[in-house]
């Protein structure tokens, strides 16, 4: 499994892997929004935790149809089905790497694209923590979609129709934590529910992506 | 006699066919007498006058809409557990029902609140959840409709049903909490048993069954002409075989 992680990781991060893509894509949200809105600084700063978490969804929403498409076409998947170790144990170490090369950079960047928005001050440590608590759920879910549509020619579009629906709640009680923060008030309820919706995802979503993964190679 | 002896299509086929004149001619009776009734002979509410008479199709389509969803996840469930075809068409019939009274629900309770709230949306939980649940509607039949081998199509989609109706759910809670979060939403709940008059509640209910009643035929009509598809396509597989 730490075999797969490396491969993974390695894979990612070469030329052509796109590692940098989403990255590039949360920093031209974070541009075009001010560009389309104006830049007072008021509203930019009340609607800045909603435009970072929804900007950090739709570049994590990027790079998924990369867990497992490249390794269907040239037939690694299957390998990896025969392989010792188990279908959902591989689900998770693919969606683990996904979440390494995207939702750990856009979490550690997210607090320089704040200041471009005005993020008001003690919203910072809780958008770090909730873009921390919640990206793994956005990761693991979207391995999920992409095991879904895999076998399709062009599933990309589609994958992100079943997705979307999938992330409200994460992004609800996400930009929810941050704009509770930024507002200096209480942040543990919403906190809590998406740390149990990570919880939850992470717990069986793989179960459910590793049986759409074995229809899909049937 | 058990339950599973429709899974065998043939069986289907008999008692539907036996049993679609009774469910369209209990549906028209029950629609007709229930929406006459509730638009031309009851009264004008005092505060809202005539408008509101929108909810003989507005609540009806709203709870069918959840409960075609339900269904969906039942025959889901059965498909996967015990891989009956039927259960599987029956869902898959039974999506683009649940996403017309989805849309009905919707759009009827723009046209509601239009005059009403003074505006043609806003964002209450429950249209919010509602437009979720339209999402996961059209997410679910463009799956059926991607997938080109049938039984892989019967499978995906099975598992995005389950794990839908858990995020389907989940969401319902959450757009809960984030509008109390943000303001006191405008609100739609009415407590209808405690709160609505005999005069308009004998009509609403007749609707109700009259939309059950809909439903099931047309889920009947419906997974009968995707049967009848599937033998067609069985026939033309077997035509270029020989």
């Amino acid at each position: 499994m730490i075999a797969l992680l490396a491969r993974d990781l390695r894979l990612a991060v070469r030329a052509g892997g796109g590692f940098g893509l989403g990255l590039a894509f949360f920093l031209l949200v974070a541009v075009l929004v001010p560009l389309g809105v104006g830049p007072q600084g008021d509203t930019l700063a009340r609607i800045a935790p909603g435009i970072l978490w929804v900007g950090a969804l739709l570049a994590c929403l990027l790079s998924l149809d990369r867990i497992f498409a490249l390794d269907f076409e040239d037939g690694s998947l299957d390998l990896l089905a025969t392989s010792p170790v188990p279908m959902e144990g591989a689900v998770a170490v693919k969606a683990l790497a996904h979440w390494l090369v995207t939702g750990l950079p856009l979490t550690l960047a997210a607090p320089v694209l704040g200041v471009l928005l005005y993020l008001p001050g003690p919203g910072y440590l809780w958008l770090v923590v909730s873009l921390a608590l919640g990206t793994p759920a956005l990761s693991v879910i979207g391995a999920f979609g992409a095991a879904l549509v895999v076998g399709l020619k062009r599933g990309g579009l589609l994958m992100s129709l079943l997705v979307l629906p999938l992330y409200v709640p994460t992004l609800i009680f996400g930009a929810e934590v941050v704009k509770r923060g930024a507002a200096g008030m209480e942040v543990a309820t919403p906190l809590a529910l998406l740390a149990g919706i990570t919880a939850g995802a992470l717990a069986l979503l793989p179960f459910a992506a590793a049986a759409a993964i074995r229809v899909n190679l049937r | 006699m058990s339950i599973w002896e429709y899974a065998n299509p043939k069986k289907f086929m008999q008692t539907s066919a036996w049993a679609l004149p009774w469910a369209l001619a209990a549906t028209v009776l029950c629609l007709s007498v229930g929406l006459i009734w509730g638009f031309f002979f009851t009264p004008d509410d005092y505060k809202q006058g005539a408008t509101v008479k929108i909810i003989y199709l507005h609540v009806p389509a709203a709870m069918m809409a959840i409960n075609a969803w339900v269904m969906m996840l039942v025959a889901s469930l059965i498909w996967i557990v015990r891989r009956h075809h039927v259960s599987a068409l029956a869902a898959k019939a039974a999506a683009p029902v649940g996403l017309t009274f989805t849309l009905i629900a919707l759009v009827t309770g723009a046209l509601w609140g239009q005059p009403m709230w003074g505006t043609w949306w806003a964002w209450d939980p429950r249209l919010t959840s509602f437009l979720i649940l339209c999402l996961f509607y059209m997410g679910y039949i463009a799956l059926w409709s991607a997938v080109e081998d049938p039984d892989t199509a019967a499978d995906l989609t099975g598992v995005l049903c389950i794990v839908g109706s858990v995020f389907a759910v989940l969401s319902r809670y959450a757009v809960n909490f984030w509008n109390q979060g943000l303001h006191q939403g405008a609100s739609l709940s009415m407590d209808a048993k405690e709160n609505v008059s005999d005069v308009f509640w004998i009509p609403l209910v007749i609707c109700i069954a009259g939309f059950i009643l809909l439903f099931v035929t047309l889920v009947l009509m419906r997974t009968r002409t995707e049967i009848r598809a599937r033998r067609v396509a069985a026939l033309l597989a077997r035509e270029r075989l020989a």
